[in-house]
């Protein structure tokens, strides 16, 4: 059994600066991580970081424009926090070395994205997200942080108290990839999940193969309730064959997009009257595929995203890796021809409820980054507001659990902070399917018999770790014993394709619900799992069998939460219900496991921040 | 063949472990019904026939390295990756290789296909001229089983040469970085750790301790960055002057045609080099 005082599950972003908060602070912190730490998604992003650094910007600018990006749905304490700490962390950043696009003048670049009335998205090239990634992980080897990667984490260790706000979570269940020994790992302070997004519960997405949720799915099934999951943003340019991102940053330095009439139809089309291709990405993204509905689009899938008037002087040092993520991956160079983008689903505004220090409803478990929902960008989250959420949120998480002992969240997370309970018909019954007379369970559901819990609740910090030890062990023997049976490829694949079809840009009911039965077929299917490779060296097929019961939950979760929401708002748009329903819905949708019949319940959005207070306003771009 | 098997094979008593393993390994049999069933699939969409590397050292089946051959649909836009990924999923789940992104920013699937070091991602199968399809793990490192090697030494090599920031930061004010120093230090700071350039150098084969490309351009990432001061430049030239640093490379060249994100390292090292003189000059 291995023991730190953090131990921070997820390695990108969030991960790292979690890291380094947490070690400056005096904790013995671990990273236990599925992949090498340069290997996480946060390389991959593109266009940049906002962040308050020039005359003529401020603070009050970023969190309206925050604000009015989310629909009225991100909390205002959170996103005031947010835009006053970026400017510090994006500078410590470069104070760490990272290799930011520069001015004449020698300061950092910044250039326009989608719904900013200034432009203050930093950046560093059109791969600011690798550079981030590599200095903070320069920051963790310098600092000599235990990193335990090729280590793939599959449960929490929580106590048995029955309301979950009384739990408490005391370390992780982890398996190494490479010699697949399973071991436990203790947290005497806390466990920071920064696991990353759940892009993989689509097949179209800009999201790496690793991005399978595992964060949000274990919290979820450990007792913290999932916050506002409908909300998926799905990326208005992707190329049409991967997915791969093609950055917003082309929009912002004036890249055009056209129909298959050669009409600029942002413009022309009416979507964005005032900015066009600068609107947010929830109005870009269903602009193009109305027009690829009517028929204008190129093959009845993607429309052409134009930047060849930019000159291939700005182009190559502004965006020269779109240059080689076009031609490497569509064939088109940019320089000589427009190329194809359609929407693709690109990040979870919604996830893992936290407080602004990253604390969730069990003490002891935090989260931060991608999986979390700190609730800044609530319904559409605006380009280059992630990166910021890593470092500055990142950071608090990681401070917040090295210099406490385990506490209540200061503030109220988890069910006691509802404001009344939702009601959704669903066609099928969602959650768990009743495992309690087969002994040990194919998706590591706690079995009715297990010996572990015969002697009653577990409540202390051994034996909870212990516990949860056994019984991932016990699974994971389950899923490499059994000889034949389904495999997790063919339910992953049927449960992204429905979920693409039905819970995708555009949604109604009859497909939300088609959603959950492909759902609960899925999960019945599960059921009847079976690990081929027999191997314990590398064994990618079980790591992908145990990642794939957590799409299938968060699938759930999202279909669950889209079905409910009877409105349209930001990045939700519902054919049945064509208005903002501010009267009714200015609420976060809240979704808990309850051990497998899922609860859905609301809570308050805060309108009111320390600066000020946001009155909800028609978005028009 | 050029890759390295160095694990011993394991023993072979019958504990229920082992039978279990036995039990589900693929016998040549089944192996070959995969292939028919295959070649039967009559659609039209072209298809590519794979010879994938096979090893795995704890299953009965797989301790003799292999090639096992996949006949994989392949339109236009395929990569080796995604044919890999095809193979997997649809005949064979215990195939087995590092991926993520997709889009050559992990450097999690360097691989060696049909006799070079690339990134499957990266590789569109109508690109190759060369069929069938070869795809290996990288050369000069452990397998660890099919197609993943042991990237513990290349981490090593990297760490050595203390790959972080090392300037003084003032105040709360963001430095100044011309942006000459920057257009400079740019391609340096590409690399996405993939180890292709380490797997190709015949030099680093040869001499475990050899610092290697990728971490020599490491340190030229911070050695030419002008936010740093001369200490410790100086202190960056001690570590790339050792025995087994700069001088080792032979200007081969291979590196820099393998590295997936076109990083002149070459170039990096012989301006190490020429560093490395001047440095050594400030003595006489
Ligand atoms: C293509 C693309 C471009 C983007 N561009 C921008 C941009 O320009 N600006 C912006 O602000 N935002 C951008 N975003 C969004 C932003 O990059 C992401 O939201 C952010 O990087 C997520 O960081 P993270 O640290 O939360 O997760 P990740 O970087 O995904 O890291 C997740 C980590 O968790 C680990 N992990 C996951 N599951 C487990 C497990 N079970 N056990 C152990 N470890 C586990 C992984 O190994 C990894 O280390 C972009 C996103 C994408 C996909
Ligand atoms: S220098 Fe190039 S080839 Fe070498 S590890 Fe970096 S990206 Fe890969
Ligand atoms: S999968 Fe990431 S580099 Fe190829």
């Amino acid at each position: 059994m291995h023991e730190h005082d953090v131990i921070v599950v997820g390695a990108g972003g969030a991960g790292l600066r979690a890291a380094v908060a947490a070690n400056e602070e005096g904790a013995d912190v671990a990273l236990v991580s599925k992949l090498h730490p340069v290997r996480s998604h946060t390389g991959a992003a593109e266009g940049g970081i906002n962040a308050v650094l020039r005359d003529g910007d401020s603070f009050e600018s970023h969190a309206e424009d925050t604000m009015k990006g989310s629909d009225y749905l991100g909390d205002a304490p959170a996103i005031e926090t947010l835009c006053h700490q970026s400017p510090k962390e994006t500078v410590q950043l470069e104070h760490w070395g990272m290799a930011f696009s520069r001015d004449d003048d020698g300061r950092m670049s910044q250039r326009p994205f989608g719904g900013l009335s200034f432009p203050r998205t930093t950046y560093a090239g059109a791969e600011t997200g690798h550079h981030l990634l590599h200095t903070m992980y320069e920051q963790v080897v310098k600092r000599g942080i235990t990193v335990y990667d090729e280590w793939y984490v599959s449960r929490l260790a929580v106590t048995d108290h029955a309301e979950p706000e009384d739990r408490e979570c005391h370390g992780v269940v982890a398996y190494d990839v490479q010699t697949g020994e399973v071991d436990a790992f203790k947290a005497r302070n806390g466990v920071i999940l920064a696991t990353g997004g759940p892009g993989q519960v689509y097949d179209h997405t800009t999201n790496a193969v690793a991005n399978t949720g595992d964060g949000p799915a274990m919290a979820y099934r450990a007792g913290v309730p999932l916050e506002d999951m409908e909300f998926i943003q799905f990326h208005p340019t992707t190329l049409p064959s991967t997915g791969v991102l093609i950055t917003e940053g082309v929009r912002g330095e004036g890249g055009i997009l056209y129909n298959a009439e050669g009409e600029r139809f942002m413009f022309e089309g009416g979507y964005a009257k005032n900015v066009g291709e600068l609107a947010s990405r929830d109005v870009v993204a269903r602009a193009e595929l109305t027009e690829i509905n009517a028929g204008r689009g190129f093959e009845d899938d993607y429309v052409h995203l134009d930047m060849r008037h930019l000159g291939e002087e700005r182009i190559t040092d502004r965006l020269e890796n779109i240059i080689h993520l076009s031609e490497d991956f569509e064939g088109v160079n940019p320089l000589e021809d427009p190329m194809r983008v359609k929407p693709g689903q690109h990040y979870a505004m919604g996830g893992i409820e936290v407080s602004e220090n990253g604390e969730t409803c069990i003490n002891g478990l935090y989260a931060a980054g991608e999986c979390a929902c700190v609730s800044v960008h609530g319904s559409n989250r605006l380009g280059g507001n992630a990166l910021p959420e890593l470092i500055v949120f990142g950071a608090r998480a990681g401070r917040h659990a090295a210099g406490k002992e385990m506490e209540t969240a200061e503030i109220e997370t988890g069910p006691s902070a509802s404001i009344g309970s939702g009601d959704v018909d669903t066609p099928v019954s969602p959650g768990a399917i009743d495992t309690s007379e087969d002994g040990v369970a194919a998706d590591g559901g706690r079995a009715g018999d297990d010996p572990a819990t015969d002697g009653g609740a577990v409540v202390g910090m051994d034996e909870t770790v212990e516990r949860a030890l056994d019984e991932e062990q016990a699974r994971i023997e389950h899923l490499l014993e059994k000889d034949d049976g389904v495999q997790h490829a063919d339910i992953r694949s049927k449960l992204q394709e429905s979920m693409t079809e039905n819970v995708n840009v555009f949604r109604n009911e009859e497909g939300l619900k088609q959603a959950l039965r492909d759902i609960r077929e899925a999960r019945e299917a599960y059921q009847d799992v079976y690990v081929n490779d027999p191997s314990r060296t590398f064994n990618t097929d079980l790591q992908h069998t145990i990642e794939t019961r957590n799409l299938i939950d968060l699938a759930e979760a999202i279909t669950l939460s889209a079905l409910a929401r009877t409105e349209f708002r930001g990045a939700h748009w519902r054919e049945e219900h064509q208005d903002r329903d501010d009267e009714n819905w200015i609420k976060h949708t809240m979704l808990a496991w309850n051990e497998g019949s899922p609860d859905l319940y609301y809570a308050p959005v805060i309108l009111d921040g320390e600066d000020k207070s946001y009155e909800p306003k028609e978005r028009h771009y | 063949m050029s890759t390295q098997l160095q694990r011993s094979e394991q023993e072979t008593d019958e504990s229920p472990q082992e039978q279990r393993l036995e039990r589900k390994s693929l016998t040549e049999g089944e192996r070959e019904a995969q292939r028919t069933e295959e070649e039967s699939t009559g659609d039209e969409t072209p298809r590519a026939h794979l010879k994938v590397f096979r090893y795995d050292p704890e299953v009965e089946a797989k301790r003799e390295p292999r090639f096992d051959d996949f006949h994989v649909p392949a339109p236009q836009g395929t990569t080796v990756l995604d044919a890999l990924m095809y193979a997997r999923d649809e005949f064979d789940s215990t195939l087995t290789f590092r991926h993520s992104c997709r889009q050559a920013v992990c450097g999690s699937d360097a691989l060696f296909i049909n006799g070079s070091q690339r990134l499957g991602c990266q590789t569109q199968i109508q690109d190759l001229d060369q069929r069938p399809v070869r795809v290996e793990p990288l050369p000069h490192q452990e397998v660890e089983k099919d197609l993943v090697v042991d990237m513990e030494h290349f981490y090593d090599q990297m760490e050595a040469v203390e790959p972080y920031f090392q300037g003084e930061t003032p105040d709360e004010e963001e430095q100044l970085q011309s942006r000459e120093n920057r257009e400079k230090v740019k391609m340096s700071t590409r690399c996405i750790w993939c180890g292709a350039c380490q797997s190709s150098c015949n030099i680093a084969a040869g001499d475990n301790e050899y610092l290697g490309p990728a971490a020599i351009n490491k340190a030229y990432r911070f050695a030419m960055d002008e936010r740093e001061d001369d200490d410790i430049k100086q202190h960056r030239m001690n570590i790339l002057e050792q025995e087994h640093g700069v001088w080792r490379c032979q200007t081969q060249f291979s590196c820099t045609e393998v590295c997936p994100k076109d990083i002149p390292l070459t170039e990096h090292i012989q301006e190490m080099k020429r560093e490395a003189v001047k440095d050594n000059l400030k003595f006489w």
